[in-house]
């Protein structure tokens, strides 16, 4: 028993938050980059500029039907051929940017399609250019609408990060391996420390869009379900 | 590229054969478990919904590869001794059925409840109604979102490159390693993940349009 009270001491955890921090960090310069960059491919997807919108639709089809860790593995084995040598962090942070970003995209141009058009329409008929009505009418309508969506792909980024752990990526799940590999009695106090830590981040964050979620009335179909079935159990 | 495919197409075949295999053993068991948790959420006993619950978010909010760690490592070190294909099904099925839970539920809540008490009014049980009457009918709503859980099922079966499970992704890295060239090879087994996702996401993308 002593045994496995040791995996928890002061000098593994402080090793396990560390990993923590690096998870952390990498998730949140890819949820900062993917949200930019989802966001600009999202609306390039939905004007409908020639050429263009066709071929960023077509890549970001691609890009969500491949899985992340051979994007990882991609990036960071298969880009040196050709001259670019990322380090462990940057080729995950690149890499999980590139995915999400596909994925971001395509939620906000979910997102911009479920606007009626009568808002466009009436924008522009009071005079707004097309540029101007997206930015000021539509947009901040279909960000709002898709803020529960966005928030619960963040939660599977940050589930994903671990994936970065087969590049030596020195984040949570790779520290966790290094403790329970120098000592095979710490395993399943590690796997529980893991799967509590994934837990309480991934776990809040699903609260934090349920919050938002009826906080911004987006959710009143649910909220509707939710009566019902309450009724139902009556 | 081509030489790749020429020197390696046996193992990459292998590779494709593994995948499709994990991933439609996990789709069947994850279907059958996933649909079992979404009928307690909606039973009415709050015992088993808080069960049916607490399992749909544990697993839904760590990371696969924890889970498949945890088959991969903990359990042949105390309990039995089970193969990296194995461990990585295990694994996907337990964290596919949560978000196939999910979606199932959310199908059949979509189903007006008038419909739930006019079958109880009729005199059927509880199951006899979710079988006839509402399952049927939530089913329609469900098919495009289980389509898309069945493509990140294939996309997520990659994990078993981390448990030498001999999928695709496992055979690509085995394969770079060997023709010391990365980049062709990640191509080729991306256009081969391509065959297997591609055709399905666009024809999902055709029946929501449709069921819409």
């Amino acid at each position: 028993m002593l045994t496995v009270l040791g995996a928890y001491s002061w000098i593994n955890i402080r090793f396990l938050l560390e990993g923590a921090w690096v998870t952390i960090l990498v998730s949140v310069c890819s949820i900062i980059l993917s949200y930019i960059f989802g966001v600009i491919l999202g609306i390039i997807r939905y004007v409908e500029i020639k050429y263009l919108s066709a071929i960023v639709g077509f890549v970001i089809d691609i890009i969500r039907n491949l899985p992340l860790i051979l994007i990882i593995f991609f990036t960071y084995f298969g880009l040196p051929n050709i001259g670019f040598k990322p380090d462990p962090i940057w080729a995950s942070v690149i890499a999980m940017a590139v995915f999400e970003s596909a994925m971001v995209a395509e939620i906000v141009r979910a997102g911009i399609v479920s606007i009626p058009t009568g808002q466009m329409e009436g924008a522009r008929s009071t005079g707004m250019s097309y540029w101007q009505a997206l930015r000021y009418i539509i947009l901040p309508q279909a960000i709002k609408n898709m803020i529960p969506a966005i928030v619960s792909q963040f939660i599977s980024l940050v589930k994903d990060t671990s994936l970065a752990t087969i590049i030596v990526l020195p984040d949570l799940m790779n520290h966790a391996q290094i403790i329970y590999g120098q000592n095979t009695n710490y395993t399943i106090p590690m796997f529980l420390a893991l799967a509590v830590m994934y837990f309480i981040v991934c776990y809040s964050l699903s609260l934090l869009s349920q919050y938002l979620d009826h906080r911004l009335g987006t959710a009143k179909k649910s909220g509707e379900v939710e009566e019902v079935v309450q009724g139902a159990e009556r | 590229m081509i030489s790749i495919f020429q020197n390696y197409g046996g193992e990459l075949l292998y590779g494709l054969g593994q995948t499709l295999l994990c991933s439609i053993i996990a789709l069947v068991f994850a279907l059958i478990i996933g649909s079992g948790f979404a009928i307690l959420e909606v039973f009415p006993n709050k015992f088993l919904r808080i069960i049916s619950r607490v399992y749909i978010e544990v697993f839904r909010n760590i990371p696969l590869l924890v889970i498949t760690m945890f088959f991969y490592v903990v359990i042949p070190m105390y309990i039995v001794e089970i193969s990296g294909f194995a461990s990585g099904t295990v694994g996907l099925i337990l964290y596919s059925s949560a978000f196939i839970a999910e979606t199932v539920r959310s199908g059949i809540q979509s189903v007006d409840p008038g419909q739930m008490e006019g079958a109880r009014a009729n005199g059927l049980t509880f199951w006899q109604a979710m079988r006839y009457i509402v399952l049927p009918q939530a089913f329609r709503y469900v098919i495009p979102p289980l389509g898309n859980q069945f493509i990140n099922l294939v996309k997520n079966s990659s994990v078993l490159a981390f448990v030498a499970g001999f999928d695709l992704m496992y055979q690509g890295n085995v394969i770079a390693s060997d023709s010391l060239q990365s980049m062709s090879t990640y191509l080729c087994v991306g256009m081969l993940y391509l065959i297997l996702t591609l055709p399905l996401s666009y024809y999902m993308r055709y029946l929501e349009k449709k069921l819409a």
